[in-house]
């Protein structure tokens, strides 16, 4: 009894964020289509469910989800290692470039992709403009960073003991990698693969902007039906798929995480420390070098882009980016859109902490039992789903439930944040839980018999442990807030533009400036994330890095 | 468990010193409690002494894409004693939808960017305040463009623009290829793979084009469409897509001289020393957009709200529009910025669809365009 209470005190907070502010809207929306004139009509929603667009719809997205999924892990797992367990030089540098492409405006990275794959461009000839190549590249592009950094994360703390031993017994590295390594890394594989399934398959501005008008994802024919058409029986039904697609996903992924979990010991201190790469890292190190190449085309086209004015080299555009603008069309200087960004990033980042720290908690305490352990395992579900709702559909429906009463919240200042945490809530989850759900509960036993209260244990067994994966975590929802614009685009906000919106608004008008400008705002954008998630991983708790 | 073995006191010493860093992190810098950095409430109780009339708070909610100088805004704030609070969100399509969905309950006083593809739906809805029984009167000009059918006045005119086909004059001219001039001459050969537009469903300017069809063609436009495909035209989903990817005079150097675009765009191609535009508009190919304002049913301050919507008809708004939103104001007798007067031609006869035949055939347009288009 003493437990249940405490399982739920634990998960309480997180699941009223979670229930007022996703679960509420999302309920409110899809009533609206069941409801659709105050009187209950299922017949339009499954009317809808029958149509063969939205089968050729839904289809399209899985598909594409699926194979840039496959992608970004097989892209993702050789960077891993190679920045987390290789002593390379710059790792952590490169470790916080990695982040740019998710706080890059999707419209943005749409026309340096269009640069690189468009007519005239240097891969033009491959005709990969507007097909769905074109939409998976950029998925990958998007996400690949979600699985260095999750994967990379649990590989940096697992003890190298036993992969030793089972060398010293006469394994080769291959089978070390098979039989020791990639059983331990499963959790951590899962889960980021199913991050960036999510990502992938609620991938709005990718779609559209890469694929043209020609392929519709689920997420792009509720923005259609929901913000146009107001069909909302048509938005409900799909809202109501994607939802089944998600859980349907969740469950695969909880199957794949369970029994590979705690296989191998995580310890502090120790296992953290990178080995100086040797001659058989090198095909590994090669494909984290094409990887990043890879990456960095489309974002040096846009650096390039924002520095050459008339043919030549100048920084006109950054320097117009900090005078008033001529025309108003910058409502704010850059300088204060930026800070709008980096303050709604801190709220965002610590909240995402919080309740991302208390699911782990949550979810990774020792279960008695198999009711204990199902609770469990459906709570850590509970918070991906998330990610797999359509941002239009929880966008509008926060608008329309939360506008009475206590839970008025609609002009809350607080709204935009808390939409973003729910967003890097899962990311945040996903990288602590492998690695608390490594530790040996029977340490925590040894604390407690020695006196230590709860708190006390978890402080002096579990943070030091988890300290640089929530860290990494740290710098992970800093930068999904600060590139954050689908979900937040439909609330209504206080009038502070943040970066995003300079963006999008600039380079949404005509003129050479206003485009160059775009591009510089990006580039600044970019650069401040990295430089803050730099900053982030560097805290450390004294004699933590030194053991 | 060598982690058990370090002594207790050094490990408080740690973890004490990571909560401290967390808590200063989260304080220091935190949104939460925000206020005191909102400009327009800091000059708000500046100038909130030199008040007439209706005072108060007013929310006008509007689209992503307005702007305004802070200083017009000060000034109005400061004449009336009104704290007006903007919230953007959306665009015009999410605004109207935002405010049907929420109209038993508004978020809002007042709204602006409600369009003449979405007008009808908004008053269908019944989303906007009947104004008070004696007509307001509109500054001169406005009438022109109000809303057919919207006899109450319920949505005031604030600016319009012409959604028009643009061409790039200097590379027509490198090429030797005469320049199109109408909608038929985008489905002859001459101009095959030349031109690059935004599609319908997934954009505002787009849709326009869509009914500068629809008006052109009447019930044959589909095969416009057809005719139009076949000729290699380029859609993409929005505007920058389009403009700043694919056309030649767009910020990433594109390989299409027509693109879709705005009767304000010339004045934007204008090289630096040059007394010439680059591009220029195809104005027997125009569709008028407008924007409208109105007080919401059920507003807190609906006084308030009609002195906004007054507001943004005023010589002083009026005058902004051009160079903080790019469109056209719709009151006589305000003067245009240099370039604007000198390189946006405008259209004398712009293509005209009633709003009532868009909001009762939007959904069958556009998944008849999809289908067409996507054949």
């Amino acid at each position: 009894m003493r437990r249940a209470l405490a399982l739920l005190g634990l998960a309480a907070l997180p699941l009223a964020v979670l229930g007022v502010f996703f679960a509420l809207p999302v309920a409110g929306m899809v009533g609206r289509g069941f409801w659709p004139d105050g009187a209950f009509d299922p017949g339009a929603v499954a009317e809808v469910l029958a149509r063969p667009r939205v089968h050729r719809v839904l289809w399209f997205t899985v598909w594409t989800a699926s194979v840039a999924t496959a992608a970004a892990l097989l892209l993702g797992l050789p960077a891993a290692y190679a920045l987390h367990r290789l002593a390379l030089p710059l790792r952590g540098l490169v470790r916080g470039l990695l982040l740019v492409p998710f706080v890059l405006p999707t419209v943005v990275v749409g026309v340096a992709f269009r640069q690189l794959l468009g007519e005239g461009g240097p891969l033009a000839g491959l005709g990969w403009e507007g097909t769905p190549v074109a939409i998976v590249l950029g998925l990958v592009f998007f996400n690949v960073a979600v699985v260095v950094r999750t994967v990379g994360a649990a590989w940096e703390s697992l003890d190298p003991r036993p992969g030793e031993a089972a060398a010293a017994l006469g394994a080769s590295p291959a089978q070390v990698f098979r039989t020791v390594t990639l059983p331990a890394l499963r959790p951590a594989l899962a889960g980021a693969a199913s991050v960036v399934f999510l990502f992938c398959a609620t991938g709005f501005g990718v779609v559209l902007t890469l694929g043209g008008t020609r392929y519709s994802s689920v997420e792009t024919e509720i923005y259609l039906l929901t913000t146009n058409l107001l069909d909302l029986p048509a938005a409900a039904a799909l809202s109501l798929l994607q939802l089944v697609v998600v859980v349907g996903l969740l469950l695969v992924a909880a199957r794949t995480r369970r029994g590979s979990e705690a296989v191998v010991r995580r310890r502090a201190g120790r296992a953290a420390r990178p080995v100086r790469p040797r001659w058989r890292d090198a095909p590994q190190v090669l494909l984290t070098v094409l990887l990043l190449a890879a990456l960095a085309a489309p974002i040096g086209a846009l650096v390039v882009g924002s520095l050459r004015v008339d043919g030549a080299w100048s920084l006109a555009y950054y320097r117009a980016l900090g005078s008033p603008s001529q025309d108003g069309l910058l409502a704010v200087p850059v300088a204060t859109a930026m800070l709008n960004s980096l303050r709604t990033a801190v709220d965002a980042t610590w909240m995402a902490l919080l309740l991302g720290g208390l699911v782990a908690l949550t979810v990774t305490r020792r279960s008695r039992g198999r009711g204990e352990r199902r609770v469990r395992a459906t709570l850590d579900g509970l918070f991906m789903l998330p990610l797999g709702v359509s941002a239009v559909t929880v966008g509008f429906g926060l608008l329309i439930t939360l506008d009475s009463g206590v839970l008025d919240l609609r002009d809350s200042p607080l709204l935009v944040p808390i939409a973003q945490a729910l967003v890097a809530l899962p990311l945040v989850v996903r990288t602590l839980v492998p690695v608390l759900a490594g530790i040996d509960d029977r340490q925590r036993q040894a604390a407690a018999s020695l006196g230590a209260g709860p708190l006390r244990a978890v402080l002096t067994v579990d943070l030091p442990v988890v300290w640089r994966p929530l860290l990494a975590a740290a710098g992970f929802a800093f930068a999904v807030s600060l590139g954050e614009f689908g979900a937040t685009a439909f609330l209504a906000r206080d009038d502070a533009p943040t970066m995003p919106v300079a963006i999008f608004r600039l380079i949404g008008h005509p003129g050479l400036l206003n485009y160059g400008m775009a591009l510089a705002a990006s580039v600044l954008l970019a650069a401040a994330t990295a430089v803050v998630v730099l900053a982030v991983e560097r805290l450390r708790v004294p004699a933590m890095g030194a053991f | 468990m060598r982690t058990l073995r370090t002594a207790p006191t050094r490990r408080r010493g740690r973890t004490g010193l990571a909560a401290a860093a967390v808590l200063a992190l989260a304080t220091s810098c935190s949104l939460v409690g925000t206020g005191e950095d909102d400009p327009a409430a800091v000059e708000s109780t500046d100038g909130g002494g030199a008040t007439s009339e209706p005072g108060g708070e007013v929310v006008l909610l509007t689209h992503d894409s307005f702007a305004l100088p802070d200083q017009v805004v000060a000034d109005f704030e400061a004449e009336t004693g009104i704290e007006l609070t903007i919230r953007p969100g959306g665009d015009a399509g999410a605004l109207t939808n935002r405010l049907v969905l929420s109209k038993d309950n508004p978020q809002g006083d007042a709204v602006f960017g409600i369009d003449n593809t979405f007008a009808s739906r908004a008053l269908e809805e019944g989303v906007l305040a009947d104004t008070d029984d004696d007509a307001v009167a509109w500054p001169d000009g406005v009438e022109q463009y109000a809303l057919p059918g919207d006899d109450e006045q319920r949505l005031a005119p604030v600016d319009n623009g012409n959604v028009c086909v643009n061409v790039d004059t200097s590379w027509f001219a490198e090429n030797g290829i005469e320049e199109p001039e109408s909608l038929d001459d985008l489905t002859d050969p001459a101009y095959e793979g030349l031109f690059v537009t935004p599609g319908a469903a997934t954009s505002s300017p787009g849709l326009a084009f869509l009914l500068s069809t629809v008006a052109e063609y009447g019930e044959d436009w589909p095969t416009y469409w057809e005719d139009l495909v076949a000729n290699g035209a380029q859609i993409t989903s929005g505007w920058t897509d389009a403009y700043q990817g694919s056309f030649t005079q767009g910020g990433g150097k594109g390989q299409r001289p027509i693109v879709l675009s705005y009767d304000s765009s010339p004045a934007f191609t204008v090289a630096e020393g040059s007394d010439e535009s680059s591009t220029r508009a195809l104005l027997d190919t125009c569709f008028q957009q407008v924007e409208y304002a109105g007080v919401l049913e059920g507003a807190e301050n609906p006084d308030g709200a009609a002195a906004v919507v007054a507001w943004l008809q005023s010589p002083e708004v009026q005058a902004a529009l051009p160079e903080s939103m790019y469109v056209f104001p719709v009151v006589d007798g305000v003067e245009l910025p240099a370039d604007w007067a000198r390189f946006a031609e405008r259209p004398t006869d712009p293509y005209e669809v009633d709003p009532a035949e868009v909001a009762a055939n939007r959904d069958d347009w556009l998944r008849e365009w999809t289908d067409v288009t996507t054949r």
